[in-house]
């Protein structure tokens, strides 16, 4: 996409799927919504994992933990959501910036390992911790909202707007100064201390960018299915979509991961409803084994092979962007 | 609350399920360990272990070790089959970092989901005529159930040990993950060796798993719980140190039985991911480890 077209493309398709909330029934708000947070969490995963080759596996613990931060702002006070949903940012980058920091030093494989672990800790957390809801779970009564059809569309709106903003800001990451230190780090993080680039410092900016929109993503979760238990919020299939979306769409660029949430989450939705739901997570594992096995550089690296053979014999463009050995 | 009884009671129930732990992370050790393979996936293969034992036991009634012994093969030749896709996908174009973690993310959640759609997500248990009695010393109690798996594991993990540093091929493993290149000069092919040890990793699962199911019932989502356990172990015993791995089992073992008794059992799940990220902070290397 061009540089100056993404944003006012972006308003007019916000606009668009705002009005047209008003019209559709309420299941493709719902589904909608299940989309967006999938493209949030797979747009976040993507920025520590597809920019920096850093992988997080503990996805569904930085998800749970933003829903869990608005269950206790509820439980304590019931701010507006315009509170909640930065606090949880706060707290979900707080918890990335320190897992990294301690992590981040040594090998690749050490953050993949200690982020997996970190989910079941705070699940651990969570379970014993009785003012949340314990074992049990919490209730969250969500109040009307005059202008919107549902409680649910007003959440999707929301999330449509985060979803943009979020895909904006990777964006501007692939492009920016920024963006290229982190590439560097992927393709030789030694090579590229030695050039200057200031390697922990960017992979701690990664990584507490990453918590914070997987925390935003879960802050709406409460909210949205208005009973929250620990079982459901730490789902390892919040985990494993994040990382299935920007592998099938390819995990290059930012619009990678768009591609995968838009396709693979349609594609739950729909085998959810129409086959079974535990088909479905079948499908996502056998998808994502797929794709890392046959296509490692996902539909965008499909799409630019099928482009290059459309332009003839000519010799075969390097793109091939993968990550190198750690 | 607190007394000696409990105390030393809780001191051997952690020695018991510490070398029972051991069992579980020994694969982890040879394939992570030796070969530098993150196979986060080890902890499903060790469910899927207890299902087919659970299987065997309920279906044709036969002791949960034995079939834990004879399904060996089966795994082994499964273990050889995972190391060929991995290598031929993975490791020979050197995309492991970040493809070779996610392929095997896929395959822990693929084998989850799999058992699911089989036995559905109600706990599983083995009969067999040990398990319920318990062996009393003193004061101190000794449960078959844990006795069990405690000496299959030490018996497997002493196997392990020896075939390591004793037979040629066990030399050979340790050797490709030292100096590949010497390996190859010696007239020993390198992928070979590694499906080998691959294959010996999973086969080590298969009876871990019998293991499991003999502890308590079982769930497929149960692995979770293992992979910041197996990881912790193995990367505090130092990264395919066998005595160290048996060590680190054996102390992790400990202090979550330790927990288990003084503070509650729900938290005994958070001592290995405290240990492993202490490690990491630490003593990246280990206990006995080269980093």
């Amino acid at each position: 996409m061009r540089v100056a077209s993404f944003w006012p493309v972006s308003a007019v398709l916000f606009v668009g799927v705002t009005a047209a909330t008003f019209f559709v029934n309420e299941y493709y708000v719902v589904a909608g919504y299940m989309v967006l947070q999938g493209l949030i969490m797979a747009t976040a995963w993507n920025i520590l994992g597809g920019f920096t080759g850093y992988v997080n596996f503990g996805s569904a613990g930085f998800f749970a933990l933003g829903a869990y931060t608005s269950v206790v702002l509820y439980t304590a006070i019931d701010p507006p959501l315009w509170v909640v949903i930065p606090a949880a940012a706060i707290v979900c980058g707080l918890l990335g910036l320190g897992a990294g920091y301690l992590t981040l030093r040594l090998r690749g494989v050490y953050f993949a390992i200690a982020t997996l672990a970190l989910a079941i800790v705070l699940e651990t957390l969570m379970v014993n911790w009785d003012y949340v809801g314990g074992a049990t779970g919490a209730f969250i009564i969500t109040p009307d909202v005059p202008l919107f059809a549902s409680y649910n569309a007003f959440l999707f709106v929301i999330m449509l707007a985060l979803a943009i903003g979020s895909v904006g800001l990777a964006r501007y990451l692939n492009h920016s100064r920024i963006g290229r230190g982190l590439t560097a780090i992927r393709d030789d993080e030694v090579a590229a201390e030695c050039a200057g680039v200031p390697t922990l410092r960017l992979k701690l900016i990664s990584t507490t960018i990453m918590g914070a929109m997987m925390g935003i993503a879960g802050s709406l979760y409460p909210y949205f299915v208005t009973f929250v238990e620990p079982l459901s919020a730490f789902n390892l299939i919040v985990a494993v979509n994040a990382i299935a979306m920007p592998m099938i769409g390819g995990t290059s660029s930012w619009i990678g991961p768009v591609i995968g949430a838009l396709l693979l989450g349609s594609v739950q939705e729909w085998t959810k409803v129409n086959i079974s739901s535990e088909l479905n997570l079948l499908i996502v594992g056998v998808l994502l084994v797929g794709f890392v096995a046959l296509a490692p550089r996902g539909i965008l690296g499909l799409a630019q092979d099928f482009r290059a053979r459309l332009r003839g014999p000519q010799k075969k463009e390097q793109g091939d962007d993968e990550p190198a050995a750690a | 609350m607190f007394s000696i009884d409990l105390l030393s009671n809780a001191l051997v129930a952690g020695l018991l399920l510490g070398g029972f732990y051991a069992a579980v992370a020994l694969g982890l050790s040879i394939v992570f360990g030796q070969l530098d393979i993150v196979n986060i996936a080890h902890p499903a293969f060790v469910i899927l272990g207890s299902y087919v034992v659970y299987m065997t036991n309920s279906a044709l009634g036969w002791d949960p070790v034995l079939a834990g012994v004879l399904f060996t093969p089966l795994f082994f030749a499964l273990g050889v089959v995972v190391y060929r896709i991995y290598y031929s996908g993975f490791e020979r174009t050197g995309r492991e970092s970040l493809a070779g973690l996610a392929f095997f993310f896929g395959i822990m959640f693929i084998l989850e989901v799999t058992i699911i759609l089989i036995y559905g997500v109600d706990y599983r248990l083995v009969d067999a005529a040990y398990i319920g009695q318990t062996l009393r010393f003193g004061i101190i109690d000794l449960p078959y159930r844990m006795l069990v798996p405690f000496l299959t594991a030490m018996a497997m993990t002493a196997g392990i040990a020896l075939y390591l540093s004793r037979t040629f091929t066990g030399r050979a493993i340790l050797a490709v993950s030292q100096d590949r290149l010497a390996l190859e000069l010696m007239g020993a092919n390198p992928i070979r060796i590694k499906s080998l040890a691959f294959g010996i990793g999973l086969a080590t699962a298969a009876i871990a798993g019998a293991l499991l199911i003999i502890i308590g019932p079982v769930e497929p989502s149960f692995g979770r719980v293992y992979i910041g356990r197996v990881f912790a172990i193995v990367i505090l015993g130092g990264m395919g140190s066998i005595k160290g791995t048996l060590l680190a089992a054996l102390l992790i073992g400990v202090s979550e039985s330790m927990v288990q008794t003084f503070v509650g059992p729900s938290w005994a799940d958070a001592v290995a991911f405290s240990v492993l990220l202490l490690t990491l902070v630490l003593r990246p290397q280990g206990l006995f480890g080269r980093l």
